[in-house]
């Protein structure tokens, strides 16, 4: 593709004089395993206190101790959260990046960093202030063993002299931080005043950035997606969990561990009403999803691309066999070692067609920590239903990053568990047909192991079954049966989430999913204020499309589907659904560098496009 | 006048007749060694008066895994992937643990493609009974060496295998299976007695059931065909089983047996054959084990069992009834904690 360079308006960036409050990124750049997470923490609840809309975003190295790490908290009075790519100040504390940090900033940036990385040489149009970490932690911090972990909150106190952050509010994100170890917040709190202390008497404010105190933020939580995912399930009633470590899903399963023996111990026995068992390999874990989905269980895993790869034949047999079962995808960067703890979009595709022969899948796209307790609650519920794997796919970047979001609702409808015969209903009805369509929806009766009535058992087999799951390899009783299963998956295409559209018969339409969606509003706003380009907006919630997303892209002459990957995944999957004189219609904008999504990235890509059309 | 005597109809102690605990009939071969397996388990459902409805039947891909379809017939049941029986096993174990577990595998689902799902669930001590129909190939796509097979043994187009077998019973032991035993699918009473100790026990009863396929490895190379077996079969000690059923008091004679007393009352008797093999010892297992090897013998018997160690259910601390029909009340956790989770995130 030829690029044409695109200057966004000038008016983006504030003249150099004058003050720019609650509209700015920060970005603290530290060494891996050097308490950063506290400190950064620190910050980012701070300003959340102070009512400022936040998000926070840690880029983190596979690693447990020495590569560089950065951490990226942006504060928009507009309410924009997702990744700004522009730096306005940073924190420069790695030695190994520094130069390269400080030679990235736009001008008129601004840089706290310490002393003897003597970064201030390199340019000219920024404004430094140097902190000499070492003496100030020195005295703060009688115990040389602790210094490394001290050091970086005097950082905190420097930044929040320098943009106006509300100390009373520092002390309670910190003490909240440190919860019960109230020594450790002791020690941290003296390093943050010697911090702020020695800002206020040693440097000048010369950067135009501040923060202010807003009212944005009452009532509403910060939470990481994989916690709030975690929340939905125990709400939606899991009662098996089975899971093998992996970055970044593990936090899912982990937090889930710690509120189910808070909520769902059985008061009168003080026994589980769960199972959670950490297995041998995804292989292990997924079988035992579908063992449990089979007996009845409300059953899942998390995992990430790797695992979804080793799960692929267990779930293609849940989709013959038709077994329910919810699969927290976590997605993230590519295979082995390299960037595993970057994210990215990339499993759409293969996650929706997964596993051998004929199967499809339907696929849920959280975009917000919000959606990830919500969609959780209601994956259990259409696995029941519709008896067959789920899958959330959410992202690194969603599911272990803060976010802000409101309150999470308690769920006001009853568990949806699906067609389930009990000896009862054996009586009444004689007996069952375990595979035939009896209301024209594709969906079967099953029964559960352990229902005392004969004619309750069957055998549940994979491709090979008539409608009473007797054994056969008659051609024509597989393609009956494969054609209920397609019944099957236009009843998933009405009851999954549908999209979100925001229409008003513009020419452009911008498709997103996932935490695509944030960057994507960000950019809509950038095109109409920068470029007069208005769009409709269609954002995407499941797969199987509903129909709404085909008369999105058959009502504007351009479609920009915007998605991290290289391969254009959910476009793909958008062409193999739409009638052919749709496709046409449909661009793509593409990220993948292992970095959230940002909007002028976008931006820049829609416009490059535009021109040319 | 004239009476019609109607003979009693034979029923177990639960009133139920043996047509009861047969299945669909068999797709395997004639003569093969799993279908006699297949009937003796029939023989241990029926004799123990085990409700069909509480038990759920699994298997991997393989003959083998085939056939839980020939037993216990109304019986629910999951042919679930290649090597990854135990995995579904476990699942619905977790979901209901008020399931009597039967998983039927092969050698070459169990010791090759299923050895990681094998090890794991073994030192998990689920309770399941396990069973590996081992005729050291791959009968199902004809013929092939499984990681059972001994060293030397030959196919019928004179490949020799080179490696040595995975003893399948000694790697249980070494993990911590609480039953485990081998057995001959031709030894009509010592397989019965097994499987109904299996039955009886609450923990991972593996039993390694040779059985010779006959018609890729019933031939004179081969360590896994009958008349081999027949012949190099190395009974351990007699092994007896003595069900417990609440009022019924079985007298015997200890005379030079071992008794083991299961969990819920039954006894297994072993009759001792030489220098008092002790079957709670993982030690002498192993090296019953590992000389029967080097003297190129089959041994079979009961070669450890250990009665009292909680099992994988019991570790978890799960509710006495089945998690997957848990009523919403007792999943879903009030609004007053869902207000707590918040307010901490605040």
């Amino acid at each position: 593709m030829a690029t044409t360079h695109i200057s966004p308006a000038e008016s983006e960036a504030a003249p150099q004089h004058e003050r720019v409050v609650n509209d700015l990124s920060i970005q603290v750049a530290t060494v891996n395993g050097s308490g950063s997470q506290s400190s950064n923490m620190v910050l980012l609840r701070a300003l959340f206190q102070m009512g400022i809309p936040i998000s926070g975003k840690n880029l983190f190295p596979s690693n447990i101790e020495g590569l560089p790490t950065w951490f990226t908290i942006r504060a928009s009075k507009h309410g924009w959260i997702a990744r700004r790519k522009e730096i306005d100040f940073l924190v420069a504390m790695n030695a190994e990046t520094g130069e390269e940090d400080v030679r990235g900033l736009d001008a008129g940036a601004a840089c706290v960093y310490d002393e003897k990385l003597n970064l201030a040489r390199l340019r000219d149009d920024l404004i430094f202030y140097a902190v000499p970490f070492d003496k100030l932690v020195a005295p703060v911090c009688p115990d040389a063993k602790l210094r490394k972990l001290v050091r970086n909150m005097i950082y905190v106190g420097v930044v929040a002299r320098l943009l106006e952050i509300d100390m009373g509010e520092v002390e309670r994100a910190l003490r909240k931080q440190f919860k019960k170890k109230v020594k450790a917040a002791d020690l941290n709190f003296k390093a943050v005043l010697a911090g702020y202390e020695f800002a206020e008497k040693n440097l000048e404010k010369r950067d135009r950035f501040f923060v202010g105190r807003m009212n944005e933020n009452a009532g509403k939580v910060l939470i990481e997606g994989n916690a709030a995912a975690a929340l939905g399930c125990m709400m939606a009633g899991v009662t098996v969990v089975t899971w093998y470590p992996i970055t970044p899903s593990s936090s899912l399963c982990e937090t889930l561990i710690t509120y189910m023996k808070r909520y769902r111990m059985d008061p009168e026995t003080g026994k589980a009403t769960f199972a959670i068992v950490q297995a041998e390999d995804e292989l292990a874990a997924i079988g035992m999803v579908m063992g449990a989905g089979w007996a009845g269980a409300r059953a899942m895993t998390s995992t990430a691309g790797p695992g979804i790869s080793l799960m692929a034949e267990f779930v293609g047999l849940g989709y013959y066999a038709e077994v329910p079962g919810v699969i927290f995808d976590i997605q993230r960067v590519g295979p082995s070692t390299g960037l595993p703890t970057r994210t990215a979009q990339g499993d759409v595709l293969s996650t929706a067609l997964l596993s051998h022969g004929d199967t499809k899948h339907p696929l849920l796209f959280p975009a917000s920590v919000g959606e990830c307790y919500s969609m959780a609650i209601e994956a259990f519920d259409l696995a029941e239903e519709l008896q067959t794997p789920i899958f959330v796919m959410s992202d690194l970047d969603l599911g272990m990053n803060y976010w802000m979001s409101e309150s999470f609702p308690y769920p006001d409808k009853p568990l949806k568990r699906g067609k389930v015969l009990d000896a009862e209903d054996l009586n009444r009805l004689g007996g069952f047909q375990r595979y035939k369509d009896v209301q024209g929806d594709g969906i079967g009766y099953r029964t559960l192991p352990g229902t005392n009535h004969p004619a309750a058992g069957y055998f549940t087999r994979g491709s090979g079954h008539n409608e009473d799951a007797l054994y056969t390899e008659k051609g024509e009783l597989y393609v009956r049966n494969m054609d209920r299963l397609e019944r099957k998956f236009e009843t998933a295409r009405r009851l999954v989430p549908g999209p979100v559209i925001e229409q008003a018969g513009h020419d452009v339409g911008v498709i997103a999913y996932g935490t695509t969606h944030w960057a994507a509003m960000e950019c809509r706003d950038q095109l109409a204020r920068e470029f007069g380009v208005q769009t409709d907006y269609c954002r995407i919630r499941a797969f199987p499309f509903a129909d709404e997303v085909a008369a999105f892209v058959r009502s504007h002459a351009r479609v920009y589907a915007v998605e991290q990957n290289r391969d254009a995944q959910l476009a793909g999957l958008l062409r193999l659904s739409l009638p052919g004189e749709e496709i046409g219609r449909l661009r793509s904008v593409l990220h993948y560098d292992g970095l959230p999504i940002d909007a002028r990235s976008i931006t820049d890509a829609i416009m490059t496009q535009e021109v040319g059309s | 006048m004239a009476t019609t005597v109607v003979p009693p109809r034979k029923t177990n102690r639960i009133g139920l007749e043996p047509a009861v605990y047969k299945g669909s009939k068999s797709t395997l071969c004639a003569g093969c060694g799993h279908n006699a397996i297949t009937e003796r388990i029939i023989e241990a459902f029926y004799e123990m008066g085990v409700e069909p409805h509480r038990v759920a039947k699994f298997s991997g891909i393989g003959c083998s895994s085939k056939s839980p379809a020939y037993f216990l017939g109304s019986t629910h049941g999951f042919n679930a992937v290649h090597g990854r029986m135990p995995s579904v096993a476990t699942g619905t174990l977790l979901a209901n643990r008020t399931l009597l577990g039967i998983g039927v595998s092969g050698d070459g689902d169990t010791a090759s493609i299923g050895i990681g799902q094998f090890v794991h669930l073994m030192r998990r001590n689920l309770p399941l009974i396990y069973i590996i129909e081992d005729n050291g190939c791959y009968g199902l796509t004809k013929g092939q060496f499984s990681a059972t097979a001994d060293r030397g043994s030959v196919l019928k187009n004179g490949v020799v295998n080179d490696l040595p077998p995975i003893d399948t019973c000694a790697l249980a032991i070494e993990l911590g299976a609480t039953y485990v035993a081998r057995s001959f699918s031709g030894d009509k009473k010592q397989l019965l007695a097994l499987l109904e100790g299996a039955i009886a026990h609450r923990g991972t009863a593996m039993l390694d059931v040779i059985s010779p396929c006959v018609t890729f490895n019933d031939h004179e190379g081969s360590t896994k065909s009958y008349s081999y077996v027949k012949d190099h079969d190395e009974p351990l000690g007699e092994v007896s089983f003595i069900p417990f059923f609440g009022d019924i008091m079985v007298d015997y004679d200890p005379g030079s047996t071992t008794e083991v007393t299961l969990h819920d009352g039954s006894r297994l008797l072993l009759k001792k054959l030489d220098s008092g093999y002790d079957p709670t010892s993982k030690v002498e297992a192993l090296r019953v084990l590992s000389e029967s090897h080097d003297n190129g013998e089959v041994i079979t018997g009961l070669f450890y069992v250990k009665t009292g160690q909680p099992n994988f259910l019991d570790l978890l601390n799960i509710v006495d009834e089945p998690l997957a029909t848990l009523p919403e009340a007792k999943v879903r956790p009030p609004k007053s904690a869902l207000d707590e989770v918040m307010e901490s995130l605040r």
